[in-house]
């Protein structure tokens, strides 16, 4: 037997010499996901037809997830709809790896939503795992301590059998990562609506906080710097993942996608933000870029495009994991904990020293050039050589087709004003019971006692209140809030409208604990952009989301756009995910969400009117999605943040909590159980000022309403407050009923409901199905 | 009053436990799992975290760092010593504490705001406690169980070593109830829970009075920097 067959054979490598000389060698594009028509533009671009790591680069950096390709023509009126007020804040906007908000006193945070939906559907403890791992590298990489993470969560239906694996694995994926991470888990939002089924929305927050000297961008800037890959070793694993698969849809019959899926190790990236921590603070870098989809490709391209311009890669260098790997794999590898820093060569002594005291493995690939080209060799040839702003900036830019949705209409006139809507109390106290007990207003307790939400020891505020709250200066009390909403069902309802009522309920649920909302980072989770009235979907929720944004005077920072959400051809809910941070002065005088004294008076800000079309109510008690969402006013919204952040700073408010889902029933319910406190309400006067029936004063979903207690001897200020900002304040009960006193909610002349009663419908939804 | 904090690759409330021991009256001092060298505490505390990702068994490997040679002799020669959850760990693992922490009976991380009975306050951790005193202290741990074989756990019971118990609703499955025990000199405790995380009024567990505001974590370090100081 010759000796030869016992070893590997050699592959041959596919140069840019030799792809010169084989012109008409055919390289299979469109299995990498790119079109005949964006084949045809790289063979422009490079005068030849690509090499395999070149194609392996334009693939994954051109997929839908890491071009935004269908997307940019719409969001850039992010950039366009901004007014000075907007600006005033803003250090860093889109287009970094993270939005940077000054915060004052020299502080800044930055904080960023993203997207690791279909990872977690195929393989859901490491998707979301990773999901958390890789928007916490994003905060690292502009000079950031991370210093919090936060979830908006939706699945499929709760009784449906594959919900549980969905659930089981992401929920532990994300404590699994976000606890060895040591990173408190402040908030988020979990869902259930069949819509998700096979396609649910794993959208991770992180937030990080800096000295404003401490702001790095990542860039290769300076000839002759080295360019330097440290973390864990690079493997096979996630080859393609988030680009491939975030850039097309799932399809039954298809090949499993398992080994597109990244694997965490929390450990190695709890090490590696201590070492890009102590890296930064001894000036030992000129930027760190992270590595997340696509991996080397997009770190290399996006560096060298945001600096100087050209860069020379050794690709021998990489450190693997698998040393079978090829160049093409290593270069679209998507390992997690990995990151790229450019560093001056006379510092990179100390740079390598305080590697090895983290025991981070690290090697220098190559160095920043002047030529304009990014030039990767392996094996001592030329295996990529190209302009990287081709790979990384523009690429292909789509004005996708958009139709106004055949159905649409239809849906719309179908409002819920014909549903029966009950009169007496036993059946309205029976109706609220199932709203709290419903799986999307319940008690999520099973999911968040599973994160760690002390760790760091600055969390003012977490579940189950309205927003996360963290101290930033543990001098002054200066901190951030920050929430994130979203409501599918109002957005499939009206696109445009369910965006800003998104933005107002998290800006809302930042203002209720007496901050101030300073800034926006949202997620956009849509079908297929290939579809024309998804894309309708996609430029209505845009269009809503940059009006609203510049109304509130808030910039949107960053964010992400997830497309190909759907099983089949059926797309999910258009479900642009909302979050909101904002700024308090002093952490000591944020506003529960609940209220923990007995004999304080409840106010209702705000006005009700009948508007229950996509509620909760009619979703829940009639299942039932139709009409128009309520209006929102945004000029209201405003008024009332400056309202209750005038009032928390008077300190004039026991509890603040905000009116959405479930509407004022599902306040009340959770105000009470917060602290165990009950109360008495009578909805009389409020019937009779807002011109509506009891159902509709409990259930209905209007805007611009917040239930705060007040104690007695501040009732006078605090209506003086709201008489001179002219908002509607209406007092409709009173806080009775300590937690060992059997407590209750009693609604005068309709029912009276134990909280015992109470806590057990809402608690036991969730472990019932998943304990 | 100097109090050590070590830091080992993975520690998450090293920080935290440094703030503690100030807001006591303490100073903290950080020390390094790598190096050889207590730097003259009166006093060490070995934080929470996941010490090495939890590889091989939650704190093994940890147990095994250059600086826990130092530990140990301290402790021998009776150094008040802390280990909190995975610091637990790290002491059951370097044997100066008996048994060991397992998965929680559960299957899955628990973070709760967990009522204990302080069982001793003869150890110097627990000396500016009342005997039977209820307290709430944050837990959070994924192998919380405390296992021990009969004979050992008679005797924790028997020598009054059982410093903390659970109170109200076992979170990990621990063998009666168990949530610290000290060693036969009273110098060295390991709990589960995290004293740490009600230091300080707002960010702490709730309590009747005020949201966030259970500090009853602070005597615990307390007990320690008064004992050092009467010494």
């Amino acid at each position: 037997m010759p000796e030869t067959s016992l070893q590997a054979p050699i592959p041959v490598v596919d140069t840019v010499e030799r792809a010169g000389q084989t012109p008409e060698r055919e390289q299979p594009y469109a299995a990498l996901g790119l079109k005949p028509d964006e084949y045809a533009q790289i063979r422009e671009i490079l005068g030849r037809r690509p090499t395999s790591g070149e194609l392996a680069m334009y693939s994954v950096m051109w997929s839908e997830h890491c071009s935004y390709k269908s997307s940019k023509v719409w969001l850039r009126q992010f950039g366009q709809k901004v007014s000075d007020e907007m600006r005033e804040r803003l250090m860093v906007g889109i287009g970094e790896n993270a939005g940077v908000v000054d915060v004052g006193e020299g502080w800044a945070v930055t904080f960023k939503i993203e997207s690791h939906n279909h990872p977690s559907y195929i393989e859901p403890f490491q998707g979301a795992a990773t999901g958390v791992g890789g928007i916490v590298r994003d905060i690292i990489s502009m000079g950031a301590r991370p210093v919090a993470v936060m979830d908006a969560l939706r699945f499929g239906a709760i009784d449906d059998p594959d919900t549980a694996r969905v659930v089981h694995g992401v929920v532990g994926g994300i404590s699994f990562y976000g606890n060895c991470l040591g990173l408190p888990n402040i908030g988020g939002e979990t869902v259930f609506d069949s819509v998700y089924q096979a396609n649910p929305l794993v959208n991770a927050l992180a937030v990080g906080v800096l000295r404003h000297e401490d702001l790095h961008l990542a860039n290769a800037r300076g000839v002759g710097n080295k360019v330097v890959l440290f973390g864990a070793r690079t493997g096979g694993d996630g080859i393609g993942g988030a680009s491939i698969l975030a850039s097309d849809t799932f399809s039954a019959g298809g090949p499993t996608k398992r080994p597109a899926v990244q694997v965490g190790d929390p450990f190695a990236e709890k090490v590696l933000i201590e070492c890009c921590l102590e890296l930064y603070r001894g000036d030992l870098v000129e930027g760190i870029q992270d590595l997340g989809a696509a991996g080397i490709s997009c770190a290399t391209s996006e560096l060298a495009s945001n600096g100087d311009g050209g860069m020379a890669i050794d690709l021998d260098k990489v450190l693997l994991r698998d040393p079978s790997l090829t160049a093409e794999e290593i270069l679209m590898s998507e390992s997690q904990e990995r990151m790229m820093a450019v560093v001056a060569p006379e510092k990179l002594a100390g740079f390598l020293a305080v590697t090895e005291k983290w025991d981070v493995e690290t090697s220098v690939l190559g160095e920043v050039t002047d030529t304009g080209r990014l030039v990767i060799t392996w094996r001592g040839e030329t295996i990529v050589d190209v302009d990287p702003r081709t790979v990384a900036v523009d690429g292909p830019v789509y004005e996708r087709p958009i139709a106004y949705p055949s159905w649409i209409d239809a849906l719309n006139a179908d409002g819920a004003e014909r549903l029966p809507r009950p009169t007496d109390g036993a059946e309205l106290r029976d109706q609220l019971v199932r709203l709290v007990a419903s799986p999307n207003l319940a008690d999520k307790g099973w999911i968040t006692d599973q994160y760690d939400r002390y760790v760091l020891g600055n969390t003012a505020l977490g579940f189950p209140d309205d927003a996360g709250m963290i101290r930033v200066d543990e001098e002054s009390g200066l901190g951030f809030a920050v929430a994130t909403d979203a409501n599918g069902r109002f957005c499939h309802l009206d696109p445009y409208r369910g965006a800003q009522l998104a933005l107002a309920e998290a800006y809302r649920n930042v203002a209720v604990t007496g901050a101030v909302p300073a800034a926006v980072s949202d997620c956009l989770n849509f079908g297929s952009p290939e579809n024309p009235e998804v894309m309708w979907q996609f430029s209505k929720a845009v269009e809503g989301l940059a009006d609203g944004c510049l109304e509130l005077g808030i910039p949107v920072t960053g964010g992400n756009v997830s497309f190909y959400n759907q099983t089949g051809d059926q797309p999910i809910h258009p479900t642009p995910v909302v979050g909101v941070l904002g700024i308090i002065q002093d952490v000591a005088a944020r506003v529960p969400s609940g209220w923990q004294d007995e004999g304080h008076n409840l106010y209702l800000l705000g006005t009700t009117a009948l508007e229950l079309d996509g509620s909760a109510w009619a979703g829940t008690i009639h299942e039932h999605l139709g009409g128009r969402p309520p209006v929102v006013d945004l000029g209201g919204e405003k008024r009332l943040a400056e309202l209750l952040h005038a009032a928390a700073g008077e300190s004039l408010l026991s509890s603040a909590h905000d009116l959405a889902d479930g509407g004022l029933a599902q306040a009340v319910a959770e105000a009470s159980l917060r602290f165990g406190v009950g109360a008495r309400l009578w909805l009389g006067e409020l019937c009779e000022r807002d011109g509506i029936d009891g159902a509709t004063a409990l259930f209905s979903e209007s805007t611009g309403r917040v239930l705060v207690s007040v104690p007695r001897d501040e009732d006078v200020r605090f209506l003086g407050l709201c008489a001179g900002r002219g908002y509607p304040a209406l007092r409709i009960g009173v806080t009775d009923g300590a937690p060992d006193a059997d407590p209750a909610l009693e609604v005068q002349d309709l029912f009276t409901l134990p909280l015992a009663e109470l806590r057990a419908a809402s608690a036991e939804t969730l472990p019932r199905y998943f304990a | 009053m100097r109090i050590g904090v070590v830091t080992f690759p993975g520690s998450l409330d090293d920080r935290d436990a440094g703030r503690a021991i100030r807001l006591a009256g303490g100073e903290p001092v950080a020390l390094w799992h790598g190096d050889h060298d207590l730097q003259g505490v009166e006093g060490i505390v070995l934080p929470g975290g996941f010490s090495y990702g939890d590889y091989l068994r939650a704190g093994a490997i940890a147990a095994r760092s250059p600086i826990m040679t130092e530990v140990v002799d301290a402790a021998n020669r009776g150094l008040p010593v802390l280990g909190i959850c995975n610091g637990f760990q790290m002491l059951t693992e370097a044997h100066l504490l008996p048994g060991g922490l397992i998965r929680n009976e559960k299957g899955s991380f628990v973070c709760r705001d967990q009522t204990l009975r302080v069982e001793s306050s003869s150890t110097q951790w627990t000396s500016a406690f009342t005997e039977g005193e209820e307290i709430v202290i944050p837990l959070k741990n994924g192998e919380g169980g405390f296992i021990a074989d009969t004979e050992t756990v008679a005797r924790l019971e028997g020598e009054g070593r059982v410093a903390f118990r659970y109170l109200g609703y076992n979170p990990n499955g621990s063998v009666r109830d168990i949530a610290g025990i000290a060693n036969e000199r009273g110098n060295v405790v390991g709990l589960m829970p995290h004293p740490e995380h009600a230091v300080e009024p707002g960010f702490g567990p709730d309590t009747r009075a005020a949201m966030r505001s259970g500090v009853d974590g602070l005597r615990i370090f307390r007990s320690a920097l008064e004992g050092v100081l009467a010494a």
